[in-house]
Formats: structure tokens, C-alpha cells, sequence
């Protein structure tokens, strides 16, 4: 979707902050949002549909409240979407039912397993052949996707080269949406110069993963 | 409703908008007492979580990987081919780093890693993602001014050397192998894991210096 998430290549936004604080978490609640979003993700929601809605956040508050904040936005009404609990429920702070399971009590050694074993691949087997191969010529698609896509706009109708084949994935955008399809995945290389007006005499590349149904033959 | 209709999910986060308290902590703590009560979380559960990507799953881990890469030709060739699989030598494999790829800096070649679309980052190896990582001045600008980005954290790139900019669009990561400094002969994986920072394997670090001058 051409939502304000899609950030790559805008302009007005300054320098970066380059003097941080080399910390984890900036303030307690970071910590507890990070935690949060790990350990109660439910087993029917997809990571492309936890993007989709964090992408449809209110575009001021996405570019204004802090980071985590989203998370915590998106995390809250994922629960409400899948019906995990009620927005009267989270604006009162108040369970409205008895408790709908028994949390485990996890210690530190635990979770780093937990961690451990959330590595989950996204590779799935296909029957349908790689359309392109390495060094094919391509050209990304032309057209606005209205829900989630992982096409950014400013690779939208470019010529690229691919780079890499990495075999099938879970393709997001259909994901996002409750879907299971799978398609082959390319690292696809773009030249600097075909993207950006004051790179003509730069040689500096940029390299996106990309699903297969957004390219097209060159 | 439809889980799936971005007129239905634009609605609830109107509605918490206008009713939850704009304070981002007390909106968090919330989540955590209602989820407490339905069962969905232990609180103690939530400090483990803290305290693992507080002290143990971080860019040390990184760093290590980098350090026996220096050391070990033939671990580095694993790791340049099948990085998931050489990562988990260590026991570092884990929550993004299914598809993590790396790639090498070289007196040529620059990269530089960003997600523009949200703030992907493999997570198991180089713990949280630092905070100028998600902002709109990093995801907008790393893949149209990099060297204007680079120079903002003090490095200059010369203009023969090939800036690759890798924007994780999908579910692959991306971990930069810096080059090993100069000065550095002779050191131990440890020690060569201590002049590793995380920036380095980001892409926004490119000249490692030795404990010699780091002194």
C-alpha cells in the first residue's frame, strides 16, 4: 500500500542521530513491549499481517509517536482484530472474561531456547519452475497495491538485474491477507543511476528481495 | 469483521487513538495487565525476555561470528554460503536469522544494510536494532544518500570503492563482514571480537581499528 511507511528514497527527513545511547531499550517499556510482541504472537496471525496493520497506523502518529509505541498499537489491535480481547477491554485495563489459558513462566535460559527455535523458515517447495535466473535483465511492476506489498515504490517500474535466486517463499502480500501462496524470491540489483536523478555518474547499487509476480521480463 | 479489511483495522486504531492514554508506557502497561489476566503472559516470563536481549542475545554475538571468520578461512566460506547454517555452530541461529545472508566488505566494495519498509534486523545475532535504525532520517535517506548517511557517522567512502545498499524487503537478513583491521595479527577470537562493533556489521562503521589505536 502507498502508505507513509514506505519511506525509501523520500525527501525533509534530517540527519540521523548518531550519538545514541548504545543501549537495548531507552526506557522500561521498550523492554516490555519488545518482550510482549515476542512471546505472545498467536498462532494465526502471520508477521506480513502484524506489518499490514502497523503500516495503517494514523501516518502522523506512525512518523511522530515513538517507536515501540507502534508496536504496541499494532499489537493491541491485532489482539482485537482476532478477537483476543475487546477494545473495551484494553481502554478499561480490565479483563471482561476469566483467563482464556495458563501462561508459562519462562527464565532467561528458556527464552534464549525459545528464541532459539523461532527461526522459522519461510522457504516452502513449489512445482511451478524459477521464472528468471541470475544475471536475467527485469522490470518491477507498474502498479499501486492497495494492502500490503513488500514492492517499495521507489523500485516501481525499474529496470533491475537479478542477483540471486533463494528458491520459494511465503509470499507477503498474500499473507497479509490469510493466504498460504508461495513463489520464487530474487535478490534483484538496481543500479543507483536508474533510480535517483544525481546518481548518473555514481556506480553505487541497491539490492531488494523480491517476490516474482512483481517482476517482469526486460 | 473481517481481520482483513483495512477499513476495519483503520477503525480500531482510531478508536485507540481517541481512548487509550496517549503515554506510550501506560499504554504498554495495559497490554501487559490485560494479558496478564487472560492468561496470555506471566510478567516474570516478560522480565526473562528483558533480561535475554538485554545481556545475551546481542552484537557480541555478531561480533564472534566476525572474529572466527578472520580467523577460520574455511568458517568464513561456510558463512558466506550457507550463513543460517554456520551461525548455529555457535548456537546463534534463532528469531530472524533463518535466511540471514552476509556479505563482505572489501577495499572495493562497501555495504550497508537498512529496512525501508518497517525495521527488519536479524535479530539472534545482533540483538535489538538501535533506535536510528527505525527512524524516517535512516529508512528514507540509506538508499538514496548513503555516503551522505556514512558520513554522518564519520565515515568518508571514496568514490572507488562500490556502495551496495541492502534493503530487506522479504524475510532474508543481511549481516555485513567488516574488514580486519590493520594491527590486528596475531589477536585471539576474543580479542578480535572485542574491535567488532555492531555499526560495523549495520554498514554504518567501515574502518575497524585495532586495540592498539582503539587505546
Amino acid at each position: 500500500m502507498d502508505g507513509i511507511h514506505d519511506l525509501g528514497g523520500r525527501e525533509g527527513f534530517g540527519p540521523v542521530d548518531v550519538n545514541e545511547a548504545d543501549v537495548p531499550f531507552h526506557h522500561e517499556w521498550e523492554g516490555r513491549m519488545w518482550s510482549i510482541s515476542k512471546s505472545t504472537r498467536q498462532p494465526d496471525w502471520h508477521i506480513d499481517w502484524w506489518r499490514w496493520i502497523r503500516e495503517l497506523i494514523d501516518p502522523i502518529d506512525y512518523l511522530t509517536r515513538p517507536y515501540y509505541d507502534s508496536w504496541a498499537q499494532t499489537q493491541i489491535a491485532a489482539f482485537v482484530a482476532s478477537g483476543v480481547f475487546t477494545l473495551d477491554e484494553i481502554v478499561a485495563g480490565k479483563s471482561a472474561t476469566p483467563p482464556i489459558a495458563k501462561a508459562e513462566i519462562l527464565n532467561r535460559q528458556q527464552v534464549v531456547a525459545q528464541d532459539r527455535s523461532n527461526a522459522g523458515s519461510y522457504s516452502r517447495d513449489i512445482d511451478q519452475l524459477p521464472a528468471f535466473k541470475p544475471g536475467d535483465a527485469v522490470h518491477t511492476h507498474s502498479l499501486a497495491i492497495r494492502t500490503h506489498t513488500r514492492l517499495p515504490a521507489y523500485v516501481r517500474d525499474k529496470p533491475g538485474v537479478i542477483h540471486a535466486h533463494h528458491g520459494a517463499h511465503i509470499f507477503a502480500d498474500d499473507s497479509a491477507l490469510g493466504g498460504k501462496q508461495a513463489q520464487h524470491i530474487y535478490s534483484v540489483v538496481f543500479e543507483a543511476r536508474d533510480l535517483w536523478i544525481e546518481a548518473a555518474d555514481k556506480k553505487d547499487r541497491v539490492f531488494l528481495d523480491l517476490w516474482e509476480s512483481y517482476l517482469e521480463p526486460a | 469483521m473481517s481481520r482483513y479489511d483495512a477499513k476495519e483495522l483503520s477503525d480500531i486504531h482510531q478508536h485507540l487513538h481517541s481512548h487509550l492514554p496517549s503515554e506510550p508506557a501506560l499504554r504498554v502497561k495495559a497490554l501487559e495487565s490485560l494479558l496478564v489476566e487472560k492468561g496470555l503472559i506471566n510478567s516474570s516470563s516478560v522480565d526473562a525476555w528483558v533480561e535475554a536481549y538485554s545481556e545475551e542475545i546481542g552484537p557480541k554475538r555478531g561480533a564472534q561470528v566476525v572474529a572466527r571468520a578472520w580467523l577460520d578461512e574455511a568458517f568464513k566460506q561456510r558463512l558466506l554460503q550457507d550463513a543460517p547454517a554456520a551461525i548455529d555452530e555457535l548456537g546463534f541461529l534463532g528469531n530472524a536469522t533463518a535466511h540471514l545472508k552476509v556479505v563482505e566488505n572489501s577495499g572495493e566494495v562497501h555495504n550497508l544494510v537498512v529496512c525501508t519498509l518497517c525495521s527488519c534486523y536479524p535479530f539472534s545475532i545482533l540483538g535489538v536494532a538501535p533506535n536510528w535504525y527505525k527512524t524516517a532520517a535512516y529508512r528514507s535517506r540509506a538508499v538514496r544518500d548513503p555516503r551522505g548517511v556514512l558520513a554522518e557517522f564519520g565515515e568518508t567512502i571514496d568514490d572507488a570503492v562500490e556502495l551496495r545498499v541492502w534493503d530487506s524487503t522479504a524475510e532474508l537478513r543481511y549481516l555485513v563482514l567488516p574488514e580486519r583491521p590493520e594491527g590486528s595479527e596475531g589477536l585471539s577470537e576474543t580479542e578480535l571480537a572485542a574491535l567488532v562493533t555492531r555499526n560495523s556489521m549495520i554498514g554504518t562503521h567501515r574502518q575497524l581499528k585495532s586495540a592498539q589505536e582503539q587505546g
